[in-house]
């Protein structure tokens, strides 16, 4: 029983949980949008600077949720500053393939670059998802909100997205 | 009667035999009880099911599943229509199921019993016809700090329409109702009491008879929220001569899409249909059409029919077993996992009214609801973990979330033994 548990609750997922980086409120955030789902209550609100060549300068989190949500946001707003928002979408398209899909191959994306690929790497920690469907919502949460933020939406509650 | 309605009343019947003679907790023999319920049989991840996710929904003996089937199989055409054979024996499957609740909570006539989809629907039932015709401007409506979303957001709505006003009775820490507090906030304004029977975010269990009688002596009609209670004590809808009472078919062992809304006949009668369409009607014109009186004036279109019928053989089933025997199961059950549940080491029980139903809801140390939820689930034992559609108390508690288990005539302390075991995985993998 404990194996798949043990795949999902990795050492590192659960230090990012119980000591969340960047959780605080910048000052200087020019986008941010409030995540919230539902099924659970788990609420995260995602702030972002970007800069006027839409690269995102630095990314943060405050909000509440289980380990997996929370543990996502962290890695999140490490991973984003120096990306820009088209690197930032087609990282979460990615991530999301990786927590989804059964047959996902890392990287095999003709311009998957360097730099994505060390991301992706380190979004591998979170791959235990994919056993556990319900749960795919709590890993994608921060990355949801990430998009309506750049989006200009505001708010993300996650009940439109259905697929997973 | 029907006849497969009798075969299946003697095999209710037998249930009845193996209490005979002794309403003692001891004579409720579960695992008899258990081998009614085919889902229980399976095992998930390779261990047997808990399913300890019974205030969400239970779980369906076979009995219920039958008479389904056999409605289905045998008489299943539309009701009050047809002159045809299968019509006549439709429409007294469907009706019997009338009777069998109206008895089951002792309403005064079968008429006093308005099927629906659910308890949400019985309530905005309520909202939209007794409330939008009798309620205005500056009229108030109290409910809990403690009930589900289904009996808050039907009257915001109501508010919104018609300007009423929404009062709140507080709760104390541990989740009892403030009876001090709610008779402050009853005022010769006060038109309607909603509240919870129990509160199924809690497992509270409300002083009902205390709260009608200091409705009534304001003038204020009560409607009650019935879900959590009866499918666990012994509901008699005129001792505590409330004016409503609503409730879901699901929750009390028989079919989703089916909920009732009793009403008393007298206050029924005043009030306007709910929906348009036929079923309800007397006679149409276009220049004017006139209503039948309940319960038909509420019930617009094709009922539930088959789910009627599968209601009526859950009361049928709850009956032979004994209402008193299956409350004293639960409360044993109840006491039992509160001993064990407080004994985890970094675990509180959030809610600890006085009187309570077998509802367990709880917090740990350095574990998100979510989390347990998951951990536990790969062990075989189903809990609802999140807001369970009450909010306003989660934020009362000041919590995003809770686990909790909630317990059904057929679970054992065996199993409450497998969820604390579970619980000590949780811990092992979060810390
Ligand atoms: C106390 C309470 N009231 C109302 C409801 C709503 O019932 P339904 O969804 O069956 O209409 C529930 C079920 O979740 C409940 O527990």
């Amino acid at each position: 029983m404990l194996d798949d548990l043990r795949e999902l609750y990795q050492e590192v997922i659960l230090d990012h949980s119980r000591n969340p980086r960047n959780f605080r409120h910048p000052g200087n955030a020019n986008c941010e949008a409030h995540g919230h789902n539902p099924m659970c209550g788990d609420m995260l609100t995602i702030y972002l600077s970007l800069d006027e060549d839409g690269i995102i300068q630095d990314a943060a989190f405050e909000g509440k949720g289980c380990a997996i949500a929370v543990a996502s946001a962290s890695m999140m707003t490490q991973i984003l500053p120096g990306k820009t928002v088209a690197q930032a979408e087609k990282l979460f398209s990615s991530f999301h393939d990786m927590c989804t899909k059964e047959d996902y191959e890392p990287f095999d994306t003709d311009d998957s670059n360097g730099e994505d690929e060390d991301a992706m790497e380190r979004l591998q920690m979170l791959s235990g998802v994919r056993q556990f469907p319900i749960r795919v919502k709590c890993a994608t949460l921060a990355w949801h909100t990430m998009k309506a933020a750049v989006a200009g939406d505001g708010e993300c509650p996650l009940v439109p997205v259905s697929t997973e | 009667m029907l006849n497969k309605e009798k075969e299946e009343m003697t095999k209710a019947t037998n249930v009845v035999e193996m209490t005979a003679g002794d309403n003692s907790m001891s004579a409720f023999d579960v695992e008899r009880v258990r081998a009614d319920f085919p889902i229980l049989e399976q095992t998930v991840y390779g261990r047997p099911l808990v399913y300890l996710d019974n205030a969400a929904s239970s779980q369906k003996p076979r009995q219920v599943i039958n008479a389904m089937s056999e409605a289905y199989e045998t008489y299943y055409s539309n009701v009050h229509r047809g002159l045809h054979n299968l019509s006549q024996r439709a429409t007294d499957g469907f009706e019997a199921g009338r009777e069998k609740i109206a008895r089951f909570i002792n309403a005064g006539s079968d008429d006093e019993i308005v099927f629906t989809r659910g308890a949400t629907e019985a309530i905005n039932l309520v909202a939209a016809t007794y409330g939008r015709a009798f309620l205005g401007e500056g009229d108030e409506v109290i409910i809990s700090h403690m009930e589900h979303h289904s009996n808050i957001v039907p009257w915001q709505m109501l508010r919104d329409e018609k300007g009423i006003t929404l009062k709140v009775v507080p709760i104390d820490d541990d989740g009892n109702f403030l009876l001090d507090e709610y008779e402050k906030l009853l005022t010769p304004r006060t038109k309607l009491v909603a509240v919870t029977h129990i509160s199924n975010a809690l497992g509270t269990i409300t002083p009902m008879a205390d709260i009608v009688r200091l409705a009534h002596d304001r003038g204020a009609l009560v409607l009650v929220d019935g879900c959590q209670a009866l499918p666990h004590m012994k509901v008699d809808v005129r001792a505590l001569d409330v004016d409503f009472y609503a409730f879901s078919s699901h929750k009390m062992y028989g079919p989703t899409g089916i909920g009732v809304l009793y009403g008393k006949s007298d206050i029924l009668n005043t009030m306007p249909p709910y929906q348009g369409g036929g079923e309800m009607i007397a006679s149409v014109s276009f220049e004017e059409t006139t209503y039948k009186a309940a319960p038909h004036r509420f019930e617009a279109g094709t009922p539930a029919i088959v789910e009627a019928v599968g209601l009526g053989a859950a009361v049928d089933y709850l009956e032979a077993l004994g209402m008193d025997n299956v409350a004293a199961h639960e409360s044993g059950l109840l006491a039992y996992a509160t001993q064990k549940l407080s004994a985890v080491p970094g675990l509180t029980i959030n809610g600890q009214a006085k009187e309570k139903a077998g509802i367990i809801a709880f917090l740990m140390e350095n574990a998100h609801a979510h989390d347990i939820g998951t951990i536990v689930d790969r062990a075989g034992v189903a809990v609802r973990a999140g807001h369970h559609c009450a909010q306003p108390v989660m934020d009362r508690f000041g919590v995003a979330a809770t686990a909790r288990a909630s317990f059904g005539l057929y679970n054992t302390r065996e199993e409450v033994d497998v969820l604390v075991e579970a619980l000590a995985a949780v811990r092992e993998l979060l810390g």
